[in-house]
C-alpha cells in the first residue's frame, strides 16, 4: 500500500496546495477542529470530527446565485459563478463521506443542481479511517465502515505513517500525479488497526439500536400518528442546530439581498424544518407546531428518504445532533423511543 | 439531593397542588439531560435527574406553558435561572399564580466537551462527587479533578441567591464578586483594530443556526425581527459574513438592560462564541452609566433604558470617541 511518513506530510501539502486548493481539518482557538484552506505551518488535526461537517464544500452554508441590477424597468440579470478550482479535502471521515452519496442523490438527480455538480466535479475527497470513535458515533447502524470509508481515496493513519489506497478514477490519477511523495510498504499495520478499530465499534452503545419499521412505505402512517411525537419535542426551541451541523441535511431558501445601489443579491442558503418559516407555501408553512415540525426532521431522515432511496436512511450516524443540540435531543432518543428498544 | 427533590414533587403531585412538573429528564449518558415535561409523578420517579449537569435554564419554556396549559407548572430553577425568571415575569410572559417553583442548590455545573477534551471522546458515563469527577469509558475509569471541568459560566457565577421561589431546597446563598466583568475590561483596553479582528474571528465560526437567541430567556418576541419576512432584514444564512456577524451585534443590543447574564447563549453555542462578552459589555456600560442594575433581581425596579430620568447621563457626553479606552 502506498505510504507516507508522518513527517512528510506537510511537504505532501505544500505540493498539493501548489496545483490544487487544500482543505484539511486544523485545530480552531477553541481546540476544536474545523476544515481550513491549508497554508504553511497549518498542522492536520486527527481529532475525530469536525464541528461543522464536509457538506458545505458542496453545499455552502449561502451561497450567490446571480446579481439582479435594477434599471428602472430594465432588470439584468448577471450571472456571479466564478471559475471553480481544482480542491482537495483531505481528512475526511467515514460518516461525512457517506453523507455526499446521499446528498447526490438529491442534487444529481435531474434536474440536476448545477451550483451543486460543479463543486462535486472540482472536488477530490481523501477521507481518514477512523481508530478512536467516540460513544456517540453509529455511522455503523447504517452499514458505513468506518475503518474502510469512502472517497477517491481512502487514508489510514498509524502511528507516524499515512497510508493510501486510490478507489476511483481520480484517485488513480490523483496518486499517479503525486508518486514521488509514495513510498509502497506492507500494509499490515493498517489490518491491525482495522481489527482493533472494529473491536471498539461493537462495543458502542448505539450501533444495534432497532431500526424496525422506519423506512417503509406501509409503517410510514402509523409511525407518523405515534403519540410520543408530542413529548420528544415539547422542549425543542426550533433553533435548528441540529439541521446546520448535519451532513445530510439538504433544505435550502433562495432569498435576495438588497445591497443598496440597485442591485440585489440573489443567493441561497440553509434552511431548516424546524424553523417556523420553512416552506413557505402560497399561504404559509403547512406545519403550524413545533411538534410537526421537528417530526418532520425525522421522518425525512428515517422514513422518507430511504422510502425514495432504496432504503438508504438520511442519516449516517456522526453524532453531531447529540453533541450539539441545546437541549440534549436527537435521532437517537427519537429512534429509541419510536422503535422497539 | 434528587432523591428528596423527587420525594417532595411527588408529594405536590399527589395532593394535585401541580399537574405538570418541569425539569431535567434522564439521557443516555448522565450529561445528556433533556429539558422535558412530566406529566406524571411515576415518570418523575423513573426520569428525574438533578445532576452537575442539569445546566438548562428552564425557565424559558414556562411561556409556552403558563400561556397555554391550564393548571399549575412546577419548575426546577438554579440560582441563576430565577434572576430569568423574574425578568419573564416583569416583562409579563408568564403567570406567577400558575407556576410553582423550586429552588435547587447549585454547586457549579460541568462542561461534558471539556470532560471529552479531556480524557477522550468514548464516554459512557461521568460523575462527580465533590473535588472529583469519574468517568466511565471504553477503555476503563479515568477521572479529572472538578475544578478543571466547570462549565464556564459557572466560573464566572454572579448569585448563589435564589431571588424568586416557592420553596428552597439547602441553604440560601449569596450574591458573589464574581469578576465577571474582568474579561469585558481586556477587551475594552484593546486597541480597535484588535478588538475588531477578535470579534471577527470569534464569529466567522457562527454556522448561523439561532441556538443562542432561541434559548435565550430575553428573546421572547412572538416573533423575532430576523424571523419576519415584511422586516427586510430577516435572515436565516446572511449572504455575507459581515451581515452575520452584525446579527449577533444587534441582538445584543435587543436584549441590552434584559440580559441577566445566564449564559445559556454562549453554553449552548456549537461553536463555542463567546457571546456573554458581548452583552457583559452592555451590563457593565449600563452599571457605568446609570448605577448598578442587575436585571431579574426584583420585578419592580425598572430596567434602566426603560425608564426616564431629567439627571440620566448622555453615554455619547460622558464617553466620546477619544475617551473611551
Ligand atoms: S432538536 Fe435540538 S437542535 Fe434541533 S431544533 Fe430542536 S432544540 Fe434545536
Ligand atoms: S441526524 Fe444527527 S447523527 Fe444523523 S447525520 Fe445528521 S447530525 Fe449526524
Ligand atoms: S427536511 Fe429537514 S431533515 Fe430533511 S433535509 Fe430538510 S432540513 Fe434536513
Ligand atoms: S460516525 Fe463513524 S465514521 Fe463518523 S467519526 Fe464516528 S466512527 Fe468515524
Ligand atoms: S449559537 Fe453560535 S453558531 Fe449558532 S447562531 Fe449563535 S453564535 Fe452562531
Amino acid at each position: 500500500m502506498l505510504t507516507l511518513n508522518a513527517s512528510q506530510l506537510d511537504e505532501f501539502f505544500a505540493l498539493i496546495e501548489k496545483k490544487r486548493e487544500l482543505y484539511l481539518p486544523v485545530e480552531n482557538k477553541t481546540g476544536k477542529s474545523e476544515y481550513k484552506r491549508w497554508v504553511e505551518g497549518d498542522k492536520y488535526s486527527t481529532a475525530l470530527r469536525t464541528v461543522k461537517s464536509a457538506k458545505n464544500f458542496f453545499f455552502a452554508k449561502s451561497e450567490n446565485l446571480y446579481d439582479l441590477k435594477m434599471d428602472h424597468k430594465n432588470v439584468e440579470v448577471i450571472d456571479t459563478r466564478e471559475d471553480i478550482k481544482e480542491f482537495v479535502i483531505f481528512g475526511v471521515r467515514g460518516c461525512d463521506v457517506k453523507s455526499f452519496d446521499i446528498l447526490d442523490n438529491v442534487y444529481l438527480q435531474d434536474p440536476v443542481d448545477t451550483y451543486y455538480k460543479n463543486r462535486r466535479d472540482h472536488g477530490l475527497v481523501i477521507s481518514m479511517a477512523c481508530s478512536k470513535p467516540a460513544t456517540t458515533c453509529f455511522c455503523a447502524l447504517f452499514d458505513i465502515d468506518a475503518t474502510s470509508p469512502n472517497g477517491d481515496i481512502q487514508a489510514w493513519n498509524v502511528e507516524d505513517k499515512f497510508y493510501f489506497n486510490p478507489l476511483t478514477e481520480k484517485g488513480d490519477a490523483f496518486v499517479e500525479e503525486f508518486k514521488e511523495c509514495f513510498t509502497d510498504e506492507d500494509s499490515k499495520p493498517v489490518e491491525k488497526q482495522k481489527e482493533e478499530t472494529l473491536n471498539i465499534i461493537e462495543r458502542l452503545p448505539f450501533v444495534n439500536l432497532n431500526m424496525e419499521g422506519f423506512g417503509v412505505e406501509d409503517k410510514l402512517k402509523a409511525i407518523f400518528d405515534r403519540p410520543e411525537w408530542e413529548d420528544l419535542s415539547s422542549t425543542c426551541i426550533g433553533c435548528g442546530t441540529c439541521t446546520y451541523v448535519c451532513p445530510t441535511c439538504q433544505c435550502f431558501d433562495i432569498k435576495d439581498f438588497n445591497v443598496g445601489d440597485g442591485s440585489i443579491k440573489r443567493f441561497r442558503c440553509w434552511d431548516s424544518c424546524m424553523y417556523s418559516d420553512f416552506t413557505q407555501m402560497a399561504a404559509a408553512n403547512p406545519r403550524l407546531t413545533q411538534t410537526a415540525r421537528f417530526r418532520q426532521r425525522f421522518m425525512h431522515k428515517l422514513v422518507y428518504y430511504p422510502i425514495k432511496n432504496e432504503g438508504i436512511y438520511g442519516c449516517v450516524g456522526c453524532g453531531r445532533c447529540l453533541v450539539s443540540c441545546p437541549v440534549q435531543m436527537n435521532i437517537v432518543k427519537v429512534i429509541k423511543a419510536m422503535g422497539d428498544n | 439531593m434528587q432523591s428528596e427533590i423527587i420525594k417532595r414533587t411527588v408529594e405536590l403531585f399527589n395532593s394535585e397542588e401541580i399537574v405538570r412538573a418541569i425539569g431535567w429528564r434522564k439521557g443516555d449518558f448522565d450529561y445528556d439531560l433533556n429539558p422535558s415535561i412530566f406529566k406524571s409523578s411515576e415518570d418523575l420517579e423513573k426520569n428525574f435527574v438533578y445532576n452537575d449537569f442539569s445546566s438548562a435554564n428552564l425557565s424559558k419554556f414556562l411561556i409556552k406553558i403558563s400561556q397555554k396549559e391550564d393548571g399549575k407548572t412546577l419548575v426546577f430553577l438554579k440560582s441563576c435561572d430565577t434572576y430569568s425568571f423574574n425578568s419573564l415575569l416583569q416583562e409579563h410572559r408568564i403567570s406567577r399564580d400558575k407556576i410553582y417553583i423550586i429552588g435547587v442548590p447549585c454547586e457549579e455545573n460541568l462542561d461534558p466537551s471539556k470532560i471529552k477534551a479531556a480524557l477522550g471522546e468514548d464516554v459512557l458515563s461521568m460523575s462527580c462527587d465533590g473535588e472529583t469527577v469519574t468517568v466511565e469509558t471504553l477503555d476503563g475509569t479515568k477521572t479529572i479533578s472538578k475544578s478543571e471541568v466547570i462549565l464556564d459560566r459557572c466560573l464566572a457565577c454572579k448569585s448563589r441567591k435564589h431571588v424568586v421561589y416557592d420553596e428552597l431546597f439547602g441553604e440560601e446563598g449569596e450574591v458573589l464578586d464574581s469578576k465577571r466583568f474582568d474579561q469585558v475590561e481586556i477587551l475594552e483596553n484593546m486597541k480597535p483594530e484588535e478588538r475588531y479582528s477578535f470579534w471577527r474571528t470569534e464569529l466567522s465560526r457562527c454556522i448561523g443556526c439561532n441556538a443562542c437567541r432561541d434559548i435565550c430567556p430575553a428573546c421572547t418576541c412572538e416573533k423575532c425581527v430576523f424571523d419576519n419576512r415584511d422586516s427586510g432584514v430577516e435572515n436565516k444564512v446572511a449572504t455575507n459574513d459581515f451581515e452575520e456577524n452584525m446579527f449577533h451585534i444587534i441582538r445584543a443590543f435587543h436584549v441590552a438592560g434584559r440580559c441577566t447574564d445566564c449564559g445559556e447563549c454562549s453554553r449552548v453555542c456549537p461553536e463555542d462564541i463567546p457571546l456573554h462578552l458581548l452583552n457583559r459589555k452592555f451590563i457593565k456600560d449600563i452599571n457605568e452609566f446609570y448605577g448598578n442594575y442587575q436585571a431579574g433581581d426584583d420585578i419592580e425596579t425598572l430596567a434602566p433604558l426603560t425608564r426616564f430620568d431629567a439627571v440620566d447621563v448622555e453615554p455619547s457626553i460622558v464617553k466620546t470617541r477619544e475617551n473611551v479606552k
